[in-house]
């Protein structure tokens, strides 16, 4: 974990659907180099939280700060352009076309020289770009030209994840990643996991999948019923615990 | 060569496998007819599949949306009766007469794109609605007569005009020596970055291949009447249109939206933008197409852009590969696909067949070619391939 000013700070966020609370007054941080679990129930309030600060819905009530500095997170736009990366559960990859080009989707690069003016695609520099990136993070994909479809589950969710690095995000949330994973596959994207951290970027992952939240994350942060239910050190606590806060059922326990 | 079969089967040589189509239907044609492949004759089935080659052009890129566009037909014989009219009726010089043809066209595309963008209904729907609204305003637009005959010959040329042996040679030799440049230009391009590149042996194969093909085509044409003008703007526009779609940034999102529409949004691509200019794109190919059709015909009447044109518009690129679920195909399908087509309409026509025959036939190959690319897409799934 490291030290010092988060790089983002959710303060009293609270977020109303009609009748439900779905984040009631949450107090929430991320600092750089530091991967937080955010774990839960369903109906918890993860996504919310999580769509929250991508700029999906915007919050009622509180304040989020990104680097100290008060801001407001009204479109994805906002959320992207502050430096904060969601890539989500369905991953939005486009299977019909390559690596590269799922990567550089939305903004891709035109060629310089003559090339520019009939507005065509630097493919390749795109291709060279996007092999550094994943040899970077130490992704193997068998060819940047193979079609997405056709790689597995794991080849999926990282290339996604290298995806939204394009951007030079300093906060990545990701959500459930791990899910519908093989046992190899989990631990391919739990290793990028720790590369994202060791590049300095403040790392959000949700999961229920806790065995894979203690393998990878520095602190722990339990939502329960829209209210934070308890934040641990993940070296310091163990399943049991976790798994009480997220139910409330020891913690109730204990109050008595 | 087990593996390169196991390829063509499964579908990563689609393109193979139209050739070997073509190649069988020819075979069998010229076994029944000597004249099949005969130059002249070579000629004129490159004269007659222009204009539905050109309209397949724009469904191409209706269908990698995984849209469909049933008002082409309709669409091209409106473009060509307004052509017509302004050009016969109201003395308009030609070029004007047909930059007003295919602005129509254009304009009825971004038109039915917008609608079925904005509206959120099916692009059959839309389009079904414009098929019959544009055929009854070709009604319209020629009035009692129901017929207008063209005789400006630079209208007329367009379908009509032949090269020079010589001219014909040097579009040859410019078109090799382009290709080369190109793929010469491209190989360094991937050397200069660091990337893996084709082995020579490969380019060399590539490159030799077009000039072959290049120069028997030219040595054919010349042996008749020449090259004609027709083959060289649909060459033009299937080489141009298939350069936009594999290697701008417009043509990578046509291909997003039709894999993934809400992966492109997402992404930040507008959606609808991209369905209205490929809308706006078909629109404006069907005028083309209508146009040289008037041209080979030398006349607009209340049957163009009708009957059968529309559908084998819409076969051909499906024949020829080009999925019907959107994300998958290539601008070449529309020229392979008319070609299949064109030559199955005109090898029966040598043989004397009833039209009755020639729509079976055709129908059974769209068929064929359609249970061909699910086998193709079933066996790609069954061995862990989207």
């Amino acid at each position: 974990m490291s030290d010092g000013a988060p790089l983002l700070e959710l303060e009293g966020v609270s977020k109303r659907f009609g009748p439900v609370q779905a984040l009631d007054r949450v107090d929430f941080a991320v600092h750089a180099g530091e991967v937080i679990g955010l774990v839960g129930d369903n109906g918890a309030g993860k996504s919310t939280l999580v769509k929250t600060i991508a700029g999906i819905h915007g919050a009622d009530e509180g304040t989020i700060k990104f680097e100290g500095r008060p801001v407001s997170i009204a479109k994805p736009q906002d959320a992207t352009a502050l430096g904060i990366a969601t890539v989500y559960q369905d991953l939005a990859l486009c299977d019909n076309l390559d690596v590269v080009a799922n990567l550089f989707l939305g903004r891709e690069e035109v060629s310089t020289g003559a090339g520019q003016f009939s507005r065509q695609l630097d493919e390749a520099g795109m291709e060279h770009q996007t092999g550094e990136l994943l040899s970077n993070l130490a992704v193997t994909i068998p060819s940047l030209r193979s079609e997405v479809g056709t790689l597995s589950g794991g080849q999926r969710q990282q290339v996604a994840v290298a995806r939204s690095l394009l951007g030079e995000p300093k906060v990545v949330l990701l959500d459930e990643p791990t899910a519908a994973l093989g046992v190899a596959q989990t631990a391919q994207v739990l290793d990028l996991i720790r590369r994202l951290r060791e590049r300095q970027l403040g790392v959000v992952v949700i999961s229920h999948n806790l065995v894979d939240v203690f393998a990878v994350a520095d602190r722990i942060f339990v939502l329960r019923l829209g209210r934070p239910a308890g934040e641990f050190s993940a070296e310091q606590t163990t399943e049991e615990h976790v798994v009480s806060a997220i139910t409330g059922v020891g913690q109730e326990g204990k109050k008595q | 060569m087990r593996d390169t079969l196991r390829r063509v089967v499964q579908g990563d040589l689609a393109s193979l496998r139209v050739v070997l189509g073509l190649a069988v239907i020819w075979a069998i044609f010229q076994f029944e007819n000597d004249r099949f492949l005969s130059a002249q004759n070579l000629t004129n089935l490159m004269l007659q599949i222009t204009a539905i080659g050109l309209i397949s052009v724009g469904i191409v890129y209706v269908l990698l949306l995984g849209e469909i566009d049933l008002s082409v037909g309709a669409v091209s014989g409106l473009a060509a009766a307004v052509m017509a009219v302004l050009n016969v009726k109201h003395g308009w010089s030609p070029y004007l007469a047909i930059a007003a043809a295919i602005a129509v066209g254009m304009a009825i595309g971004f038109l039915q794109g917008s609608l079925f963008s904005r509206f959120v209904i099916p692009s059959f729907v839309v389009t079904l609605a414009g098929l019959l609204a544009w055929q009854g305003a070709l009604l319209q637009v020629l009035g009692s007569t129901g017929s207008i005959n063209i005789t400006d010959p630079k209208i007329t040329g367009l379908a009509n005009t032949f090269y020079s042996d010589a001219v014909g040679w040097v579009m040859a030799a410019a078109i090799v020596a382009i290709y080369g440049a190109v793929l010469f230009v491209s190989h360094r391009r991937r050397l200069a970055a660091g990337l893996e590149a084709e082995s020579v042996a490969t380019l060399g194969f590539r490159f030799g291949l077009v000039a072959v093909v290049t120069l028997v085509a030219v040595a054919i044409l010349n042996s008749d009447r020449g090259v004609p003008l027709a083959v060289l703007i649909l060459l033009a526009f299937v080489v141009g249109m298939e350069y936009v779609v594999r290697r701008t940034g417009f043509g990578r999102h046509v291909f997003a939206v039709g894999g993934n529409a809400e992966a492109a949004r997402r992404a930040g691509i507008s959606v609808n933008r991209i369905r209205i200019a490929v809308f706006g794109i078909a629109g404006t190919m069907a005028a083309i197409g209508g146009i040289m059709a008037a041209s080979r015909l030398l006349a607009v009447n209340q049957n163009s852009g009708g009957n059968e044109l529309l559908l084998l518009a819409i076969a051909g690129p499906v024949i020829a590969g080009t999925s019907l679920f959107g994300g998958r195909g290539s601008v070449w399908t529309a020229l392979m696909g008319a070609l299949v087509i064109g030559s199955i309409s005109n090898g029966m026509d040598l043989l004397a067949l009833s039209s009755a025959v020639k729509f079976m036939v055709t129908g059974g190959v769209l068929l064929l070619a359609v249970i061909v690319d699910a086998l193709a897409r079933q066996q790609r799934s069954a061995s862990g391939r989207v």
